[in-house]
């Protein structure tokens, strides 16, 4: 793409740059997300008592519904910023389709809470007393699992998008859609069953949501935003 | 030069409803009289499960209802985001609550029967938890009405939230072969015929048909108020641009 000789950098590009930005920027999406996640993880020994065998036995469910929750964490905001100071009008109106803008976003979304949480979740299933086996499935499900997380989240984000205080209703929007993510996440993690099979089922699951969720997010954003 | 009433037309659809409903709550009182009376009354008592077998005659239609009320609310679905059609607004509109009630039936008599055949309340199975997936989905649908104040708007993005959600009929459909485990596996639908023996055959399929009945009277009767009442919303809008003095007209004219 160019203009008058000059390069400009592709739009999508610049969105993801841009979301980068905004999120490190504003009160640090990513360091949040990860300091929810260890406080939820650190709640739980106050709950069901400091025994070291059952928490690592818990240990791979704990770290998924944590999380899951850290993931909603900053979802509702995912297009509702854009729609205020207009951003999202100009999605609209781009030249560049609406769901691959989509997936940018949730690109941007997934590395600054996702991803985080995965780097973090060895350490934290450290404390909960997992071994070697366990961490290495957490963390692996989780690498592949959380992207599905972000992406049905963004449907849940586009639907509320207009909604003042969309935040609680996102999330019982969308709790009951991650079920599956989280039942093969969590067989993966804690080892239960093989490791390969509910592992290769969430990374169907994963892959479908990256091919379906974005339609479904841009058709929402599109009937939400007139 | 009509031959034929179009219903997809408001007005024609109301004067469906007005010939349609005293028929359908005639057979579904009917059938209801014939399938309460052969299954509580007539149908013999299981040789294992006693007399908690009758339970099974409002269970399973419920079960059934709750995802064909699904399947309804899709298909309009789909008939809002393609034709942007209001009548179909109204469908999906009116089946939510009703789906609702009917999965929540179906929880509670399942749970009702449990007791006393599984010794508990509740058991996370597989079939049972889809069911009450569905159930929150069903609950985050009408939550979703609720909060969208543009009728228009609010039908098209439930109808989107609704045909992602179809993706969960599937999951309950084959869950049971996926995870099978407490919860008997199919014993109506099934290669090779059914297994249940014809007098409890006959009760079941007499109540799945006043179910079902009884959902398309009542269906029919909240499409005709979810017409009325957008009728309401635009008198009553139209009256308040126009001024104070139309607004009794509004309120004498709703019903067509």
């Amino acid at each position: 793409m160019k203009q008058n000789g000059a390069p400009l950098p592709s739009p999508l590009g610049a969105l993801l740059v841009r979301d980068l930005k905004i999120g490190r920027r504003i009160g640090g999406a990513a360091s949040m997300g990860v300091l929810f996640f260890l406080c939820l993880v650190a709640i739980t020994p106050f709950a069901v008592g400091p025994d070291l065998a059952l928490l690592a036995r818990i240990g791979p469910a704990i770290l998924w519904i944590a999380a899951l929750l850290a993931t909603l964490l900053g979802l509702d905001r995912l297009f509702q910023a854009d729609a205020e100071d207009g951003s999202l009008d100009l999605f609209l109106m781009s030249d560049t389709p609406l769901e691959l803008i989509v997936l940018v976003k949730c690109l941007a979304h997934w590395l600054l809470t996702g991803l985080p949480l995965v780097i973090a979740s060895p350490f934290f299933g450290l404390m909960l007393g997992l071994d070697a086996r366990a961490l290495e499935g957490v963390a692996a499900s989780l690498l592949v699992g959380t992207p599905a997380l972000t992406l049905i989240g963004a449907i849940g984000a586009a639907l509320t998008v207009s909604l003042r205080r969309g935040g609680l209703l996102l999330a019982i929007l969308i709790l009951p859609l991650a079920i599956p993510i989280l039942i093969f996440g969590v067989a993966a993690a804690s080892g239960a069953m093989a490791f390969l099979t509910p592992f290769l089922v969430l990374c169907g699951l994963t892959l479908a949501a990256l091919a379906l969720t974005p339609f479904a997010a841009a058709l929402a954003l599109r009937n939400g935003a007139e | 030069m009509r031959t034929m009433p179009n219903y997809a037309n408001p007005a024609d659809f109301l004067r469906l409803v007005r010939v349609a409903v005293p028929g359908t709550t005639a057979i579904t009182a009917i059938l209801f009289g014939i399938g309460l009376y052969l299954a509580l009354l007539d149908s013999p008592p299981d040789y294992q499960q006693g007399e908690t077998v009758r339970i099974m005659y409002l269970h399973v239609p419920s079960a059934w209802m709750a995802m064909f009320i699904y399947v309804v609310m899709s298909s309009a679905a789909f008939g809002t985001l393609v034709w942007r059609h209001p009548l179909a607004d109204a469908v999906q509109k009116s089946a939510a609550p009703l789906g609702t009630s009917f999965t929540f039936l179906c929880l509670v008599t399942g749970s009702l029967w449990g007791k006393p055949e599984w010794g508990t309340w509740w058991v996370w199975d597989a079939r049972l938890t889809s069911v009450f997936v569905l159930f929150l989905i069903y609950l985050g649908i009408v939550a979703l009405w609720q909060v969208i104040e543009d009728p228009g708007k609010a039908a098209r993005l439930v109808a989107i939230f609704t045909l992602v959600g179809a993706v969960n009929i599937p999951i309950i459909k084959f869950s049971v072969d996926w995870w099978n485990t407490l919860h008997q596996s199919a014993s109506v639908f099934r290669m090779g015929g059914p297994t249940i023996a014809m007098s409890m055959l006959l009760p079941l399929i007499f109540m799945t048909f006043s179910f079902t009945f009884l959902f398309v009277t009542l269906h029919l009767l909240a499409i005709r108020n979810e017409i009325l009442r957008r009728r309401v919303r635009r008198l009553s809008m139209l009256a308040a641009s126009a001024g104070e003095a139309e607004v009794p007209v509004i309120f004498a004219e709703p019903a067509e």
